[in-house]
């Protein structure tokens, strides 16, 4: 027999081993990417979140302009940290419509005067229907979305001050 | 009599999870009449991942989006979906990572045709030695 096959166990091993040590050393990654991202937007219609702002359909997502989608909620608190974030992409025209997830119109209004209400429609999502049909595994999450109403981006997480550069840069380009 | 009162109190205190503020959906946590679509909904949650505690399945999960999940599975099933319009309805959105039964595909066949290989390997590496013997014989 061919001296060299006798390493050949081995390397198996080895590369077995590798495989292993690297995916135990790679960290955690709970992120779940929505497969929606390059679709359009999924039909749905939300009854409105608070007396203040108008409800949220699908197609309020299409007129002909780029928007944004945030998905949000009065109990989550990673939404009170990006809330500053918002009220700035705001400030910078972008159209941010809301989805109250699993919420009350009560907790919602006291939440939005407390951290600022950024939203120009805010439909409110009690049984996550739209964010099961969005691919959406948690709050906050925000979607960018171009003129015609298809799905260009996915933010998991909360919105940090170094990722409002980025946003306005994809939402610009939606256009 | 002062403990029950302290009791009351909080109990007054409300829920401090708000997100189970609302009531849980419809079938979340109700069976369907039907013992038949019952039991599908059932096997096909057992399959599925739930997205806030990720390494349980839907039927598991105590987290309200899992319950949420539940109420559309079963609902759908109800309507007269199939389990695998269900699974795939959600994979769409999820990719294949929300369900536990992987589809084959360009990038899973490997689950099924490596031990096929590696069996076939082992028949080929066995029968070398076998007949090796048998020629010293």
């Amino acid at each position: 027999m061919n001296r060299w096959l006798l390493w050949v166990p081995l390397g198996l091993f080895a590369a077995f081993f590798a495989v292993v040590a690297a995916g135990l050393m790679r960290p955690k990654d709970n992120i779940i990417e929505s497969k929606m991202v390059g679709k359009p937007i999924p039909e749905f219609t939300l009854p409105a979140a608070i007396e203040q702002r108008p409800a949220l359909t699908s197609a309020d997502l299409a007129t002909g302009e780029p928007q944004m989608l945030n998905i949000f909620a009065s109990w989550c608190v990673p939404c009170i940290a990006e809330a500053p974030q918002l009220l700035a992409l705001e400030q910078a025209g972008v159209k941010i419509n809301g989805i109250a997830s699993r919420d009350t119109p009560q907790d919602i209004a006291n939440f939005l005067s407390r951290w600022g209400n950024p939203y120009v429609r805010i439909g409110t999502d009690v049984r996550s229907i739209v964010q099961l049909e969005l691919g959406s595994s948690g709050v906050p999450e925000t979607f960018i979305i171009d003129s015609k109403g298809v799905i260009v981006h996915q933010h998991v997480g909360d919105i940090r001050k170094e990722d409002v550069a980025e946003l306005l840069k994809i939402w610009r380009e939606a256009g | 009599m002062k403990y029950l009162i302290l009791f009351l109190t909080f109990l007054a205190a409300g829920p401090l999870a708000a997100q189970n503020a609302l009531p849980a959906s419809p079938y979340a946590d109700q069976q369907l009449a039907d013992p038949d679509k019952e039991a599908k909904a059932r096997a096909l949650m057992d399959e599925l991942r739930c997205l806030k505690c990720q390494s349980q399945s839907i039927a598991d999960s105590n987290a309200p989006m899992a319950g949420d999940m539940r109420s559309q599975v079963r609902e759908r099933i109800a309507a007269g979906e199939t389990p695998e319009e269900v699974r795939n309805w959600l994979i769409e959105r999820y990719g294949d990572w929300v369900s536990y039964n992987p589809s084959v595909n360009a990038k899973t066949w490997p689950l099924w045709a490596a031990p096929i290989i590696l069996l076939i390997l082992a028949i080929w590496l066995a029968r070398g030695r076998f007949r090796r013997r048998k020629d010293r014989e």
